[in-house]
């Protein structure tokens, strides 16, 4: 059986997740600012690597969200 | 969620059972609320973080769109007596609604570009004399043969129409996104 954490523990948890989750979020909103300057300068290289950067990105927040809930089910 | 850990001491330092009746019907649980503010406000990002996921998805529609568009038309704009040198001549391409002008810079050399500035979408004026496009706008200017920006507010070239001559006429082939 899974330990379950203090709320002490829980509180350093959630503010690690949400650090990482904010950090992702603006490289996000980076990353869709350059995709929309290029593709409006007529250069289509990085519009596929772009978003399947941002999918994964997206993958990794929906992770650390998901542990959040599994974590409050202990 | 398990709450056997004691609660928030109320804000006085007394104990629970010399509490008013009040908090002791309605106890604040803090460090439960603060968790639970966080943990939504992380439950929000998430969901931005799937609207930039989407808006991703979006560009690349609209960039597989545009390129299903296929072939511009080929269109006669003028003929080479209805343009002297140093003179702009604007039209419509690829349809009547986008803005594109035409400019003589010297006796053999026809320039055409979007009329839409690349930086928030005003008419450029061409200025032949002084070899630039002006956005009056915010004082935007394009170079008159490159249509590179040259100085203001824009960082990208204005789109270039594609131009051929032949027997006496210039007609507009097809565009290009950018000039880099």
């Amino acid at each position: 059986m899974k330990k379950s954490f203090t709320r002490e523990q829980r509180q350093t948890i959630i503010y690690g997740i949400l650090c990482i989750v904010i950090i992702i979020v603006i490289l996000q909103l980076w990353l869709l600012t350059a995709t929309m300057n290029a593709y409006l300068g007529g250069d289509e290289t990085i519009i596929w690597p772009a978003a399947l950067v941002s999918l994964v990105c997206l993958g990794l927040n929906l992770g650390l969200l998901r542990y959040l809930y599994a974590m409050e089910r202990r | 969620m398990k709450n056997s850990e004691p609660m928030t001491i109320p804000p006085d330092g007394r104990t629970e059972a010399e509490q008013p009746r009040w908090r002791q019907d309605f106890p604040i649980d803090w460090p439960e609320d603060h968790y639970v503010a966080r943990r939504d406000f992380t439950k929000f990002m998430v969901l931005t973080s799937l609207a930039f996921t989407v808006g991703q998805f979006w560009i690349l529609a609209q960039n597989f769109l545009r390129k299903r568009r296929g072939e511009m038309p080929i269109r006669q704009i003028a003929t080479i007596e209805q343009l002297r040198v140093g003179g702009a001549l604007t039209f419509g391409y690829p349809g009547e609604k986008e803005r594109c002008v035409l400019v003589r810079s010297d006796e053999k050399t026809f320039v055409a570009f979007s009329q839409e500035c690349t930086h928030l979408s005003c008419a450029v004026v061409p200025q032949p004399e002084k070899g630039c496009f002006l956005c009056p706008c915010h004082e935007g200017s394009f170079d008159l043969v490159t249509g590179r920006p040259t100085a203001g507010p824009p960082r990208r070239p204005l789109a270039r129409v594609k131009l051929e001559v032949r027997q006496g006429a210039v007609y507009a082939t097809g565009m290009e996104g950018t000039t880099a």
